[in-house]
């Protein structure tokens, strides 16, 4: 594919974003903080049960509150929305429960009123009766389908792939992928050594420190949703599609996010404020808390059980991968983090006889979805927990016996895809490089012990995916692009920008972008999975190609000799008579894709390879089990990075993420319910939780489909900081943990049993 | 609900009056009544720092303050800090530096980082960090933030000794 090669000087600057004055001056808009005359604000009323048939919903003390707008439950929605079920995947989310609730907090009613503390005052004295049916939390129990969260799959018929589910019934499994390649029974049985083991994730939150918010106008001709949203498109396609409504009767709207880490994908609270706004004939705003968002959307908890059978000179020659995802009561994006994981679940290894198995479940527990990875963080932990496993086993050096059975270009990934682009080795020897690996390393005596791990990670973009921008340059030259990448925080404005500038010969900082808006800005299919830089970078591209060809004919015919470098402005007016006119390049990206036959295999399964690993040191307190990591390494391969500084602050932000993810982050449950729904008692990453050291590196690469050699960065931090942390500690003081997160108990106690002096409770 | 009260503060240099009730927090008082959308509630417990403005001086949460505490206070957001056209060297600091991602905990960051340079023009990294402990960034600009906090205090020294 052709990829642009003219400088404009613009591609490789690393320039501060551009609304980096808007954002430092408290002027940034959000969402959350937007107000709209004459609007009212909903408070939600939710589940205390987990799974239940609602018996009755007492709503008349709430009404009472002087003050109180108006109180709806699901049968004043069906009033104005017949079918009011939507996701992206499956259509089963009602905008409040209809007959039974999935989970707790699941909403059931809503309060409107003008002023939010008296909405919240009456919305506490609804109440509600259930009848309590048995409920399912555990992904693996899910799939044995004794208790059924839903009595019939609906799949949303937006995925080609998902439309053989359609009316299934007696079932939890919301998609099963599987893959087949060569014979992994042959495999094993031709085995010298075989392992298996199995590791477990737990339930974690985006905790995006702007929580959802949404806010509806609608009127009889139009509505109009202002909403804290990554993929404005789709948000509108399927309002369109509650609404039977042709697209351009709905506009939505999206500001900067206050953090969105694939918590904000699809459709959150934007169908139930266009409910309340259809009810209350008055705009509609929902905000959530911060408690609330515990019952919004979460990651994936998963069991991963994987075996692999390897050859008497060590190299992998079959691998079995079973993997449960517990999707919570909703499928939410579920069904897509199953297939499009379990693709590379077998990981960054050339294996010759490979069987996955991925299956979506649903449970009662809060929906889960696409967090930072869609899928990928949890599989890295388990393959690459269990690469260390083998090669420790096996006395071998874990750097040494990685590299004997590294995947490399020009070789099939385990879907049947040839690997291209795709520096793994150069990745891993990059990290281990930086750590000294060959070096001796002093564990320590005593109470301190120290020990390195490292992991490396291989992933799928996801495919096929659209992204449509359109450039337009002014009568006095001024350039404006309108593009629905939503800039939450990874620098994507500053990027599509420089882009813009390189094929234009403009400075980036003179681009202006048109804040997300569906009336004016065209199709993308959503900011997520590492994707924009690629999609929209071409679209982007493009359509300044484009522009760039009608400038240069619009210099032929107003008479510029060839190579004139007169201002843009100028030729304007010679055609025009004055500063008028306006020059559009539109540009339209989607990559080729085939689709994964029933063995999973395919010959082209994505655009781009995205790999990453990190590399840690750390120190073990055998006392108390506490770890502290003294170093962490983050080495992706980016391509050629346009903004150098914004992917490594990207690289560094998505570490410290997954840092937290690996060492603390946990949503306690307690019969389905959420025990530590605050901040002040689920702990994210801070400041002391920085590691002393942090290098973050992007390897010298050029992606040669991308545009200008680009590829995709926001995920790839994450990938391998929990596995190299386990690996670390196994390092350190002999002791393997299976289950994230790695507490300081965790450690402890496994410690402790190591030591055959087990914790008094064990 | 409960009645009005009148409460008179300067806010941001200036003197200024609001109806408040007992149940509202500076915060909501900020947007709804002053257009003033820097300070920000996020986890509502006075642990994230999103909702910090000075008061009297002093760095508070205004998800936890309530502002009838404002009458006779003097109350500094972060929309005060930049004159027009010129940021405050924290806050160019902070840009030159890369030191927000989403930029929703920014401007309580800013505002932390200017009372603590008020206190101590010169601090090392472990005072940064346990001055700034209290505040929370999802997108983990920590190292970046660090950097801006040190790159003002530079800034700082060299304005006011030039």
């Amino acid at each position: 594919m052709a990829t642009t090669t003219v400088s404009g000087g613009q591609v490789g600057r690393s320039l501060p974003r551009l609304e980096a004055r808007e954002k430092v001056t408290g002027r940034a808009e959000y969402t959350h903080l937007m107000q709209v005359p004459g609007m009212l604000h909903g408070k939600i009323f939710r589940s205390t049960v987990a799974h239940g048939r609602i018996k009755s919903i007492d709503t008349s003390e709430a009404r009472k509150v002087s003050g109180v707008f108006g109180v709806y439950t699901s049968d004043d929605v069906r009033k104005v929305i017949p079918q009011p079920y939507y996701g992206p995947a499956f259509h089963d989310q009602p905008i409040l429960a209809i007959d039974k609730v999935h989970f707790v907090g699941e909403p059931v009613a809503v309060v409107l009123a003008a002023d939010p503390h008296i909405a919240e005052q009456a919305m506490q004295l609804i109440t509600a009766e259930y009848e309590e049916l048995p409920a399912v939390f555990d992904e693996v129990e899910a799939a044995e389908n004794k208790v059924l969260v839903h009595a019939e799959l609906k799949p949303a018929g937006t995925f080609a792939d998902l439309k053989h589910l359609k009316g299934r019934k007696g079932t939890n499994i919301a998609l099963d992928f599987r893959l087949r390649r060569g014979d992994v029974d042959k495999g094993f049985a031709a085995a010298a050594h075989v392992f298996e083991h199995t590791f477990r994730t737990q339930k974690v939150l985006h905790l995006a420190l702007e929580p959802y918010a949404s806010i509806a106008d609608y009127r009889d001709d139009g509505v109009t949703i202002t909403s804290s949203a990554q993929g404005p498109s789709f948000v509108r396609t399927e309002i369109a599609r509650l609404l039977d409504w042709p697209e351009n009767r709905v506009r939505i709207k999206v500001p900067y996010l206050g953090g969105g880490y694939g918590g904000k994908l699809y459709i959150k609270m934007e169908a139930l404020a266009l409910a309340m706004s259809m009810l209350a004939r008055r705009p509609v705003k929902i905000a959530l808390t911060m408690e609330e968002q515990f019952y919004t959307i979460t990651k994936h908890p998963s069991t991963f059980r994987i075996k692999s059978g390897l050859d008497s000179g060590g190299r992998i020659i079959a691998r079995k991968c079973e993997i449960w995802w517990n999707g919570g009561a909703f499928a939410d994006v579920g069904p897509r983090v199953t297939q499009k994981s379990g693709f590379t679940a077998s990981g960054p290894y050339d294996i010759d006889n490979v069987s996955i198995d991925s299956y979506a479940l649903y449970t009662n527990l809060t929906p889960a979805g696409a967090l930072r990875g869609f899928g990928i963080p949890q599989l890295v932990w388990a393959y690459e927990s269990h690469t260390d496993m083998i090669a420790r086993a096996l006395k071998r050096d874990p750097l040494e016996f990685r590299k004997q059975n590294l995947l490399r270009d020009g070789r099939p990934q385990a879907t049947g895809t040839v690997l291209k682009d795709a520096a793994i080795e150069k990745v891993l020897d990059r990290i281990a490089e930086r750590l000294n690996w060959k070096a001796p390393f002093d564990r320590g005596k005593g109470v301190l012990r120290r020990g390195r791990g490292l992991a490396v990670a291989l992933k799928a973009v996801i495919s096929p995916t659209t992204s449509v921008a359109i450039v337009n340059i002014a009568g006095d030259g001024s350039t404006t692009l309108f593009c629905g990448t939503v800039d939450m925080g990874q620098g994507s404005d500053t990027a599509m920008a420089q882009m813009v500038g390189e094929v234009l010969n403009m400075p980036a900082e003179s681009i202006r972008i048109v804040p997300r808006d569906t009336d004016v800005t065209p199709y993308d299919m959503g900011t997520l999975g590492s994707r924009s830089l690629f999609h929209m970078g071409h679209a982007v591209r493009l359509a300044a190609e484009e522009a760039r060809a009608k400038i240069a004919a619009l210099r032929r015919e107003v008479g510029e000799p060839e190579g004139s470098n007169a201002p843009l402005g100028d030729l304007f007016r010679k055609k025009y008579g004055m500063q008028a006119g306006n020059i559009v390049g539109t540009g339209t990206y989607k990559p080729d894709y085939i689709p994964p036959d029933a063995d999973g295999m395919t010959t082209n399964a994505t655009p781009f390879w995205m790999v990453a690993g990190s590399g840690v040191a750390i120190e073990v307190d055998t006392e108390t089990g506490h770890v502290r990591i003294t170093r962490l390494i983050n080495v992706a391969d980016v391509g050629k990075p346009i903004n150098p500084k914004i992917v490594e602050t990207q690289l560094s932000g998505a570490s410290l993420m997954q840092l937290g993810f690996s060492m603390f982050e946990k949503m306690h449950l307690d019969g389905g319910q959420v025990t530590n729904a605050s901040l002040a008692d689920y702990k994210i990453p801070g400041i002391h939780d920085v590691p002393t050291v942090m290098e973050n590196e992007a390897v010298d690469t050029y992606q040669s489909n991308g545009p200008f050699g680009a590829k995709g960065v926001g995920e790839l931090a994450t990938f391998g900081v929990s596995p190299a942390i386990a690996n670390a500690i196994d390092d350190a003081i002999g002791v393997r943990l299976t289950a994230l997160p790695l507490t300081a108990e965790a450690v402890l106690r496994a410690l402790r049993v190591k030591d055959s002096r087990p914790l008094g409770d064990e | 609900m409960p009645a009005t009260r009148t409460i008179n503060f300067t806010l941001n240099g200036r003197p200024v009056s609001a109806e408040v009730k007992p149940h509202h927090n500076v915060v909501e008082m900020l947007q709804t009544q002053f257009a003033l959308f820097g300070a920000r509630e996020s986890c509502g417990q006075g642990l994230c720092g999103c909702c910090t403005v000075l008061m009297d001086g002093r760095p508070v949460s205004g998800c936890l303050t309530l502002a009838v505490f404002l009458d006779g206070a003097d109350l500094v957001t972060v929309e005060h800090l930049a004159a027009p056209g010129n940021l405050d060297p924290v806050q160019q600091a902070f840009i030159e530096c890369g030191a927000f991602q989403c930029g929703y905990c920014t401007p309580g960051f800013v505002l932390m980082a200017k009372a603590l340079l008020g206190q101590n023009p010169d601090p090392d990294d472990e005072q940064i960090r346990d001055y700034l402990s209290g505040n929370l960034c999802r997108c983990a600009a920590y190292p970046e933030i660090a950097n801006a906090v040190k790159m003002a205090a530079r800034k700082s020294k060299a304005g006011s000794t030039g």
